[in-house]
C-alpha cells in the first residue's frame, strides 16, 4: 500500500459523519465523489445553525434575523470569490448547480450574442450539461456547434484548433477536468486561443474547483461554472462566475423578485449584478454553507488537496492496472489528470461491477456518466468510475481492486 | 447485494438461451435503457396465434441478459394472447430475485419484457413506468 504524506487523512475523515458507518457489513468506502461529495460536520452544522437560529429571507427585512441572514449570504459570496480569485464578489452569481450556470450563460449571453453563422466550439469529452444547453441555443439562434476531438488516451487534440477555432467561433465551452477520463485540460492555453479569434471561453469547473487551486485570473477564462455539492457543500447551490463587464451587459435569465429596480405595469428596470441574475428567494442556507465549505477546503489548502489526490490517483492507476482484464479510459499517467478512474472489466457489465462492489461496501458509479458522445467515441455503452476526494484512503483502492477481482471470478 | 447473483442468474448471463436473431421474424423490436445504454431486441416468429420461435440479442448487465434468456425460454410455444398478458410479476417470479426495492436493477430486469410488449402491441404505448406492465 502506498504511503501518502503530509496530509492527515484520518483527521479529515473524522470530520465526515457519514463515513463512520458500515454498508453491507463493511466500512463504507465512498468512491463516488465525482457525482457528489460527502459533507463535513462544519457544513452540516452551518446549515442547521441557519435554520435554527437566523432563518429569514435575504435583502428584504429590516429586522435582525433578516439582516443576519443577508450578511451571511453576502459573506458567503465573498468566500467563493476569494476561493476562485475573482476581482469582485459581484462577479459571483448563486445558482442551483453547474447545469443552471451554463444554461444561464446560454440564455442570457448566448441569446444576445449569437446568431446564424456563429459557431460554438465544444469538446467530445463534455458532460451533457455542457452540450445540451448549447444545442438548444443553436436551435434558437441558428448558430452551429463544433467539437474538438480527443485522442485514444482522452486528451484534446489541440492541433484541431487550427481548423475548428475560427473568426465565426463566438464561444469555446470546455470542461476543466473530465468527469470520466480525469483529463485536465489546458485552460489558459485555450483562453489565449479563443481570445485571439474574439471568442469567449466558458469553463465547466464542476470537477476542478473542488479538487485543485482554481484562479480565474490565471486561467484567463470568461465564465466559470461549478456546483457546491461536489465540494463539500449542500445540493441546490452552485456558482456562475463571469467577468464583470460581461455580466453588466447581459440581460436577466429568470424574471421575478429580487432582480428588479423598478416594476411598472408594462416594463421593469433590472437590478445591478449579481442580483439581476438571482430572481426569487435563493438557497440561502445552502449558499451560507457553501461559504463554510470554501473555508473548510481552504483550511486544508487546495494545493495540498490536489497533491494528496494526485498520490491517490497514482496509486490507483498502478493498482488497477494489475487487475486482469481491466481497461482504463483516460490518460494512463497521473500527469495533468485528476482523481477519477473510469474502466471496463472484460466479461462483467458495469452495473454488475457496481452491484458486486456495493456488496463489499465500496460505492462507485456505473453508466455513461452523462457523457454519451464520449462513450460512443470509445465504442462502449458504459463504464464503471471510481472517483477520489480528500477523505479516501489507499486502502480503499485496495478494496476496490479486490472487489473487481471477485467480480472477475464470479463471471469467469 | 450478492444475493442477486445467484447461480441461475450467472448461468443464464454467461450462457444465455435463445441468443441471436430470426431472419424471418414476424415481430422484432429493440428497447434501450438510457440510464446505462443497455439494449435488448426480441425477435418472434408467430404462426397462427402461437409464438413458435424466439430469439433475443443486444448487450447489458447480468440481470438484463438473464431476464431475457429466461423470458424467451418461457415464450416458446406460448399463445400470443398469453404473451400479451405476461406481467411484470410473472417475469420477476421467473427470475426469482428480490428486486422490488431496487428500482435501477428492476429496470434492467424488465427491459426484455418491455421489448416484448412494445413489439407485440406494435406501438410505443408502453411507458417507462414499470407499473404500466
Amino acid at each position: 500500500m502506498a504511503t501518502l504524506t503530509q496530509f492527515d487523512v484520518l483527521a479529515i475523515r473524522r470530520e465526515f459523519p457519514i463515513l463512520q458507518q458500515e454498508v453491507n457489513g463493511h466500512r463504507l468506502a465512498f468512491l463516488d465523489s465525482g457525482a457528489s461529495s460527502q459533507k463535513p460536520r462544519v457544513v452540516i452544522d452551518c446549515l442547521e445553525d441557519y435554520y435554527r437560529r437566523y432563518n429569514a429571507n435575504v435583502h428584504r427585512g429590516v429586522y435582525k434575523l433578516s439582516e443576519e441572514a443577508t450578511f451571511a449570504y453576502e459573506r458567503a459570496r465573498g468566500k467563493v470569490a476569494r476561493l476562485i480569485g475573482a476581482r469582485s464578489q459581484r462577479e459571483v452569481i448563486f445558482v442551483r448547480n453547474t447545469t443552471e450556470a451554463i444554461n444561464l450563460v446560454a440564455h442570457s449571453w448566448g441569446g444576445t450574442n449569437l446568431g446564424p453563422g456563429d459557431r460554438i466550439l465544444l469538446t467530445l469529452m463534455e458532460h451533457h450539461a455542457n452540450i445540451v444547453p448549447w444545442q438548444m441555443l443553436a436551435q434558437r439562434t441558428g448558430a452551429e456547434l463544433d467539437y474538438l476531438g480527443i485522442d485514444g488516451e482522452g486528451r484534446l487534440i489541440l492541433e484541431e484548433l487550427d481548423q475548428k477555432l475560427t473568426e465565426q467561433t463566438k464561444l469555446v465551452a470546455v470542461t476543466h477536468q473530465s468527469n470520466v477520463l480525469g483529463t485536465i485540460n489546458p485552460i489558459a492555453f485555450l483562453a489565449k486561443r479563443a481570445h485571439a479569434v474574439g471568442a469567449k471561453l466558458l469553463v465547466d469547473g464542476a470537477q476542478s474547483v473542488p479538487h485543485m487551486p482554481v484562479n480565474v485570473q490565471e486561467l484567463g477564462c470568461d465564465f466559470l461554472a461549478f456546483s457546491g455539492h461536489k465540494m463539500c457543500a449542500p445540493t441546490g447551490i452552485g456558482v456562475l462566475w463571469a467577468r464583470r463587464d460581461l455580466l453588466e451587459a447581459m440581460p436577466p435569465f429568470l424574471g421575478g423578485g429580487s432582480m428588479i429596480k423598478l416594476v411598472e405595469l408594462e416594463q421593469s428596470t433590472y437590478a445591478d449584478v449579481p442580483s439581476r441574475f438571482e430572481a426569487g428567494t435563493p438557497a440561502i442556507g445552502e449558499a451560507i454553507a457553501l461559504g463554510e465549505a470554501c473555508d473548510f477546503l481552504s483550511g486544508i489548502g487546495m494545493a495540498a488537496i490536489q497533491q494528496y489526490e494526485h498520490e491517490l490517483l497514482t496509486y490507483g492507476l498502478e493498482r488497477l492496472s494489475q487487475v486482469d482484464g481491466l481497461t482504463i479510459y483516460g490518460p494512463h499517467s497521473a500527469e495533468d489528470r485528476g482523481g477519477a478512474i473510469s474502466f471496463t472489466l472484460d466479461g462483467v457489465h458495469p452495473h454488475d461491477i457496481a452491484a458486486i462492489l456495493d456488496g463489499e461496501g465500496v460505492a462507485v458509479r456505473a453508466g455513461h456518466h452523462c457523457t454519451q458522445p464520449l462513450h460512443r467515441f470509445f465504442d462502449i455503452p458504459a463504464t464503471t468510475r471510481a472517483s477520489f476526494y480528500i477523505y479516501n484512503l489507499a486502502e480503499e483502492v485496495d478494496r476496490l481492486a479486490h472487489g473487481l477481482e471477485k467480480a472477475r471470478r464470479m463471471f469467469a | 447485494m450478492d444475493d442477486i447473483y445467484q447461480q441461475q442468474i450467472l448461468e443464464h448471463a454467461k450462457y444465455p438461451h435463445n441468443f441471436g436473431t430470426l431472419a424471418e421474424a414476424t415481430v422484432s423490436h429493440e428497447e434501450h435503457n438510457p440510464l446505462c445504454g443497455d439494449r435488448v431486441r426480441i425477435d418472434l416468429l408467430i404462426e397462427g396465434e402461437v409464438i413458435t420461435d424466439v430469439r433475443f440479442s443486444g448487450r447489458g448487465c447480468a440481470i438484463s441478459q438473464a431476464s431475457a434468456s429466461l423470458l424467451t425460454d418461457e415464450l416458446k410455444g406460448m399463445a400470443v394472447a398469453q404473451a400479451k398478458a405476461f406481467s411484470k410479476d410473472d417475469l420477476l417470479e421467473l427470475i426469482g430475485l428480490p428486486l422490488s426495492k431496487n428500482p435501477t436493477r428492476l429496470r434492467c430486469a424488465l427491459l426484455s419484457l418491455k421489448a416484448l410488449k412494445v413489439g407485440l402491441y406494435g406501438t410505443a404505448q408502453i411507458h417507462d413506468d414499470e407499473d404500466e406492465f
